[in-house]
């Protein structure tokens, strides 16, 4: 009987929606941008253990180690290579004078490993030419604000020319900040010097081994810190997580959604059974069950949040599909588990809206139908 | 007439029940709360119903009509008394086994109709059907087979909307009737129509409805209609002050 009010049936469907919508892409953007903070993991897809000091936090919160722990890590059984890498900031002036905060990633010269996995319009041997940095694709944007071309770029870091000849197709980082990767001779030259410069050793783990004992052994026979790839990239979101007010910011915006989705899905639920109440009450007169009355509504309840639902992820979908083009958006996917918490989500409105419309509908006496 | 007037009820016509009272109410009273204090509106009522007959129950406004057949169709507990219906004592029943006896023994017509808005005229007919679990299709069928006795089968697969208010309460006469109950009541249901529309359904709903082992009750102050009826019940002030084949004279 629902279906057959299209007003009502449309507001249902419009909480439904909504709520679903909001929840959905809240989420969405929540889990990608949380997971930005392992985007320095995601963007050396080789590196199989990261072996840092015992004091380093993330890829972008380090502090650097003596040259020696390269082969101290080599050494360790179990490791079937190993590679130093630097991440560092640095300042980098543009041709148009401007001073620009950037991450300078330095790789081992002889692998080239710690790139990216895709490079755009080159490729890696592109990095044997003197001076080459290659920039991430989000980094063009906020460096080359006017949309000149960035191949052929010269740039000054730390007073040492660079020029910019490729590009990599990488995660933006969680303050979409500009990287520039170079091989990790050149990017001892621009960073200034200290003594110590080297942030991390990558490392693979031999076969028959895994990257968990590998990393313990590491541990116990270097002292220094190792983790491996998803520990550290889980170190990278809980760092997010634990030091900016993302979590807050999109909790009340998804607690929002929910409520609005109550209120809406409430009111029009309560405003149906109101109109309705007296054919409850005839269906009741009749000798209709509360259970098939409930059931009934149920069913028709279970429609509406069906099509509501199916709007609210599609429209998600249409929503990150038509904004896939801009940068902040670059590799966002809705993970499965979201989905799954909207439904519960749109679920739970529909129970607990439905159940206090129907209290009215239970508890009429038969005998009113007749007044 | 029931022998020549065609009936839904012909399966069910089972001679011999007839001298058994469809209704036997005893001694009903009911009072209400009013505030603080209690009125009594229906003064211990004694009446039997008859099957294979229409019995009116007519009286002003608030002389206890509707509280009267509310009582006997089993959907309001009398403050006192006992009604049996068809032998069974009805307020003796569990909340549940009443439910059912009405589903299965009872139809209702109200003065509002009271169909359900969404779906069409043959689902609405056949709610009592599908409520006592009988298929889809096959309610819809037999409620199809009704409308058409009501000279509505054309309009079956319309919704209520879109049906004007004699032809709604024609499908609420179908609802009643569909499922064959062996008591009807019926609160008002030439109310909200006007002369000509009333005049018909009631004639519809006589010729329908009125069968051998079935009672049929209808609540009415509409004089235009008083001439339908087998035995008149007038109440006032919640007693039974006539009961006839008449009104009285003076009415
Ligand atoms: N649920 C109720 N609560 C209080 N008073 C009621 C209730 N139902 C009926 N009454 C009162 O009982 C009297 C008889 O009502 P009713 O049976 O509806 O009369 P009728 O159908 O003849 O107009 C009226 O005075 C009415 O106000
Ligand atoms: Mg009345």
């Amino acid at each position: 009987m629902l279906t057959g009010d299209s007003q009502k049936f449309y507001g249902l469907l419009f909480g439904i929606a909504f709520s679903t919508l909001l929840n959905t892409q809240q989420l969405t953007i929540f889990v990608n941008l949380i997971e930005r903070g392992a985007s320095g993991v995601y963007n050396a897809p080789e590196a199989e253990i990261w072996v840092m000091d015992p004091v380093s936090r993330t890829t972008e919160v380090n502090y650097a180690m003596p040259s020696t722990a390269l082969d101290e890590v080599r050494s360790v059984e179990g490791v079937e290579w190993a590679v130093p890498h630097l991440r560092a900031p640095a300042s980098v002036r543009s041709s148009t004078g401007d001073l620009e905060g950037v991450q300078i990633v330095g790789v081992d010269d002889a692998t080239l490993i710690g790139l990216p996995e895709r490079l755009l319009a080159t490729n890696k041997s592109i990095l044997s030419q003197p001076d080459t940095v290659l920039i991430d694709d989000v980094g063009i944007i906020n460096l080359f604000e006017s949309g000149e071309d960035p191949i052929g770029q010269r740039l000054e870091l730390n007073d040492q020319r660079a020029i910019i000849r490729g590009v990599a197709d990488a995660i933006p980082s969680f303050t979409s900040q500009v990287t520039l990767y170079t091989k990790y001779s050149q990017a001892l030259n621009y960073v200034p010097g200290t003594r110590n410069r080297l942030t991390f050793v990558l490392a693979g783990v031999a076969d028959g081994e895994t990257a968990e004992a590998v990393a313990q052994r590491i541990e116990e026979q270097t002292g220094l810190k190792a983790e491996t790839r998803e520990e550290f990239a889980q170190a990278g979101v809980d760092f997010i997580i634990q030091n900016t007010g993302i979590p807050t910011n999109f909790g009340i915006t998804v607690v929002l959604g929910f409520v609005v989705g109550v209120a809406i899905v409430g009111l029009t639920f309560s405003l149906f059974i109101r109109d309705n109440i007296k054919q409850f009450g005839a269906l009741k007169a009749i000798g209709v069950t509360n259970l098939k009355i409930m059931r009934m509504v149920a069913a028709q309840a279970g429609l509406v949040g069906a099509i509501g639902y199916a709007f609210g992820i599609v429209g998600t979908v249409a929503f990150l599909w038509g904004f896939s083009g801009n940068p902040f958006f670059k590799g966002f996917y809705i993970p499965w588990q979201i989905p799954l918490i909207s439904l519960g989500a749109v679920i739970i409105i529909l129970a607990i809206t439905g159940w206090l419309a129907l209290r009215s509908v239970l508890s009429t006496e038969p005998a009113a139908v007749f007044r | 007439m029931n022998e020549t007037t065609p009936t839904v009820m012909d399966t069910k016509a089972i001679g011999g029940r007839s001298a058994e009272a469809a209704i036997c109410a005893r001694g009903i009273t009911r009072d209400f709360k009013a505030g603080q204090s209690t009125i009594r509106v229906l003064h211990g009522i004694d009446t039997d119903i008859k099957p294979g007959e229409m019995t009116f129950v007519v009286g002003e406004s608030g002389s206890g009509k509707t509280t009267l057949i509310s009582i006997m169709c089993g959907i309001l507990w009398p403050t006192d008394g006992e009604v049996k219906v068809f032998g069974t004592d009805i307020y003796k029943l569990s909340d549940a086994e009443l439910v059912n006896f009405r589903l299965e023994n009872i139809g209702f017509i109200f003065q509002q109709y009271n169909l359900i808005p969404s779906i069409d005229a043959a689902a609405n007919a056949a709610v009592p059907l599908i409520a006592q679990g009988m298929r889809v299709g096959e309610a819809r069928e037999k409620a199809k087979a009704l409308l058409e006795k009501l000279n509505i089968g054309d309009q079956a697969d319309k919704l209520p909307n879109q049906l004007s208010g004699g032809q709604q309460q024609r499908v609420a006469i179908a609802r009643a009737l569909v499922h064959e109950p062996r008591l009807v009541v019926c609160d008002e249901p030439t109310a909200a129509l006007d002369t000509s529309s009333g005049r018909r359904v009631m004639d519809l709903l006589r010729e329908v409805a009125v069968a051998e082992d079935r009672a049929c009750i209808i609540v009415t102050h509409d004089n235009r209609i008083f001439d339908l009826a087998d035995r008149i019940l007038v109440l006032e002030d919640g007693l039974v002050t006539h009961d006839g084949t008449d009104m009285p004279d003076g009415h």
